[in-house]
C-alpha cells in the first residue's frame, strides 16, 4: 500500500462508513476503507431498527439480498412500573405494504453484507486493521497509520466514522471525548425462540414484527430505555441509560438488564428462550448542541462519532447512513469540480446535512436532553408509578366510588409533584419538544 | 426494588460471546494508586463485563479479558489519567456474532 494515495480513507465499516465508502466507490472515487474487527459488524451491536427509506437512498434495491429479519406492523410504549406497565399500541395493516419502511436487522449479518456491496462497488475493504492515528501536515489531514505497519497511508480526504466511541478525532485534537453526561451505556442480549412461538407471543403472522419500548421505575430513577426487538427467530432485548447516571448510582448494568428480563410484563415474552450473546456499547445522548466541527482540512465526520444521534427517536443507524452518503457526496461533488479537500471546500458537507432530516430533526429536539437529564427521577420513577397508580384506579371495579378513585389520582400526583411542579415539567416537556 | 430472581454472575453471559485475546497485551491499563477515585470504584460496579475488581488492599485492578470494548470506563476514567485506554489490535477483542 506504501506509494498509493487514495481519494479518501474511510475510518470503520460502521452505519456511517459504509455508506460513505458506498457511495464515493460507487461514484468513481479511490476508496480504502479499515475496519478494526474481524469482519464488518464484529464489534457494532445495535436494537435493532432499520429504516428503509435511507438505505433506500444509497442502494435502492436493498430488498433483493439484504438480511432483514421482520417489517414492523406493530410499537408499543410502556411506561412500567415494578410491577405493572401502562401503554400505548399502535398496530396497523398499513404497514404490510409491498415496500416496508423498517425491519429489525441483526448488525453483524447487515454490516457483512453492506460491507460486500462496498467492495462491489470497487473500495479497498482492509479488516482486522486498526487506525491508530490521523498524519497531519500543517494542521491538515493528510492520512493514517494503522498497527499492520508504521507507514503513512495517504489519501486526500479522511472520512471519520469510528462510531460513539471513536479514539482517533479525539487524540487529533479534531474533537472531544464524549463526556459521561453525553454517552449512555446500552447492554443488551439476543434470545432465540422458534419461529412460531414468537408469531403467537406478539399475535405475527409472516414476516411482521412487533417492538416495545419502555420506560419507568425499571431504570431505577437514571435516564434510561429499555427495548425489545422480534427478529425471525430470536428477540433483541436490552436497557441503557446515561453514563454519568451509572456512575452516581453504581447501579449495574447487567442487574437492571436481568429485573427488565425478570419484570412480569416481559417475561412470559421470552419464556424459554436460548440467550446467545451478552453485548454493550454507547449511544450518543448529547443530541444537537454536543455536536462537535464537522470538517476540516482533510477530514470529515460522520454518524455517532459526530453524536449524529436522535435518543428521543431511538434513531441513529439511519442519520448514519445519511450523512455517510451526504459526506460521500459532498466529497465527490468537491472533487470533481476540481476542487482540493480544503476546509472551505468541505464545507460544502456541512451544508448540505444542515439540509436534510438529520440536523434538522437533531435541532427540533436541542433542549431535551438537558431536560431529562435534570429531571430523571420525575420522568422516569415518579410518573411511570403515577401513571400505574392512575390505571389501577381506573381499572378497579371494587365498589368505590368513581368519583373517589378520580380524587385519589389527582391527589396522588399533586402529592408527588405539586401543582407547581406538574405544571412546569407539562410546559418544560411541551417546550422542548416543539 | 426487584433483585435479579436468579443469583446472576456475569462470567456466565459472557461466556456465551466469543473473544480472541491478545494475551500478554492488555489494550486498558490502570494507572497504580493507593486510594481509588470515585469513578474507579464505580467501575467496579457499573462495567458491563464486571472486569474491575477491588483487591484486598482496597486498590482497583483491571483483568479486561472479558471486555465489551464499550468505552464506559474510557469516557469516565480516561481524562483524570486513572486509566488507558487502547482498542485491541484488529481483529482481537470481543467478536459479537449478532451484535
Ligand atoms: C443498544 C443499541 C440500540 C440501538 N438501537 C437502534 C435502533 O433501533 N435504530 C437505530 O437507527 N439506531 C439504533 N442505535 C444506534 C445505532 O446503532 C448507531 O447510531 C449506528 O450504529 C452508528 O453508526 P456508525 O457507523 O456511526 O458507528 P458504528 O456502527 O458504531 O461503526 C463504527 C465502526 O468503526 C470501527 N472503528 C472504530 N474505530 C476504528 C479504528 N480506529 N480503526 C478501524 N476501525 C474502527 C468499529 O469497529 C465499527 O465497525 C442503537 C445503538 C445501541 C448501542
Ligand atoms: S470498555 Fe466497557 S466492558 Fe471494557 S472494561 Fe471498559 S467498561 Fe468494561
Amino acid at each position: 500500500m506504501s506509494g498509493e494515495k487514495f481519494d479518501a480513507i474511510v475510518i470503520g465499516a460502521g452505519m456511517a462508513g459504509n455508506a460513505a465508502a458506498y457511495t464515493m466507490a460507487s461514484r468513481g472515487l479511490k476508496v480504502l476503507q479499515l475496519e478494526r474487527g474481524e469482519y464488518p459488524g464484529s464489534k457494532n451491536v445495535q436494537g435493532a431498527i432499520m429504516y428503509a427509506n435511507m438505505l433506500e437512498k444509497i442502494i435502492p434495491n436493498f430488498r433483493d439480498d439484504a438480511p432483514l429479519e421482520r417489517h414492523l406492523v406493530e410499537q408499543r410504549f410502556w411506561m412500567m412500573d415494578d410491577t405493572s406497565h401502562v401503554g400505548i399500541q399502535y398496530r396497523s395493516d398499513d404497514f404490510n405494504e409491498s415496500t416496508p419502511e423498517r425491519y429489525t436487522i441483526i448488525r453483524a449479518q447487515f454490516d457483512r453484507w453492506f460491507s460486500r456491496k462496498v467492495r462491489e462497488a470497487g473500495a479497498t475493504v482492509l479488516c482486522e486493521t486498526t487506525a491508530t492515528e490521523l498524519a497531519q501536515e500543517g494542521g491538515k489531514v493528510i492520512g493514517v497509520r494503522t498497527d499492520r505497519t508504521g507507514d503513512v497511508i495517504l489519501a486526500d480526504t479522511v472520512v471519520l466514522a469510528e462510531g460513539a466511541n471513536g479514539l482517533l478525532g479525539a487524540r487529533a485534537g479534531l474533537r472531544q471525548t464524549p463526556t459521561s453526561e453525553s454517552v449512555a451505556l446500552a447492554v443488551k442480549e439476543i434470545h432465540f425462540l422458534p419461529e412460531d412461538v414468537i408469531d403467537q407471543r406478539f399475535g405475527l403472522h409472516g414476516n411482521e414484527g412487533c417492538v416495545i419500548e419502555a420506560a419507568g421505575t425499571i431504570s431505577r430513577g437514571m435516564a434510561g430505555l429499555a427495548f425489545l426487538y422480534t427478529n425471525k427467530e430470536s428477540i433483541s432485548l436490552g436497557i441503557g441509560c446515561l453514563v454519568s447516571d451509572f456512575a452516581a448510582t453504581c447501579e449495574s448494568p447487567y442487574e437492571l438488564l436481568e429485573a427488565f428480563k425478570n419484570h412480569p410484563s416481559i417475561k412470559h415474552l421470552i419464556a424459554d428462550s436460548e440467550v446467545k450473546e451478552y453485548a454493550a456499547h454507547l449511544i450518543p445522548e448529547g443530541g444537537y448542541k454536543a455536536i462537535p466541527a464537522l470538517f476540516g482540512d482533510g477530514w470529515v465526520v460522520v454518524g455517532d462519532a459526530a453524536q449524529l444521534n436522535n435518543a428521543v427517536h431511538r434513531e441513529g443507524s439511519n442519520l448514519a447512513m445519511t450523512s455517510g452518503r451526504i459526506a460521500g457526496e459532498a466529497i465527490f461533488e468537491v472533487k470533481s469540480r476540481g476542487g482540493r479537500m480544503t476546509k472551505r471546500n468541505l464545507a460544502l458537507y456541512k451544508t448540505m446535512l444542515d439540509d436534510s432530516f438529520v440536523i434538522k430533526d437533531l435541532r427540533k429536539y436541542k433542549d431535551m436532553p438537558a431536560l431529562l437529564h435534570t429531571n430523571s427521577r420525575n420522568f422516569f420513577m415518579t410518573y411511570p408509578k403515577l401513571m400505574s397508580e392512575a390505571s389501577k384506579n381506573f381499572m378497579r371495579v371494587d365498589g368505590t366510588p368513581k368519583i373517589e378513585n378520580e380524587r385519589a389520582t389527582t391527589a396522588a400526583f399533586i402529592k408527588a409533584r405539586s401543582r407547581w411542579g406538574l405544571v412546569s415539567d407539562a410546559v418544560r416537556l411541551a417546550l422542548a419538544w416543539r | 426494588m426487584t433483585v435479579a430472581v436468579t443469583k446472576l454472575r456475569v462470567e456466565d453471559k459472557l461466556f456465551q460471546n466469543r473473544y480472541l485475546v491478545d494475551q500478554g497485551r492488555p489494550h486498558i491499563k490502570v494507572r497504580p494508586h493507593e486510594h481509588p477515585s470515585a469513578n474507579l470504584l464505580a467501575l467496579t460496579r457499573i462495567c458491563p463485563a464486571k472486569c474491575y475488581e477491588l483487591n484486598d488492599k482496597g486498590q482497583v485492578e483491571i483483568a479486561a479479558d472479558g471486555c465489551m470494548e464499550c468505552g464506559t470506563c474510557r469516557v469516565l476514567c480516561e481524562a483524570s489519567g486513572d486509566i488507558t485506554w487502547n482498542y485491541p489490535r484488529g481483529g482481537f477483542g470481543v467478536l459479537f456474532k449478532f451484535g
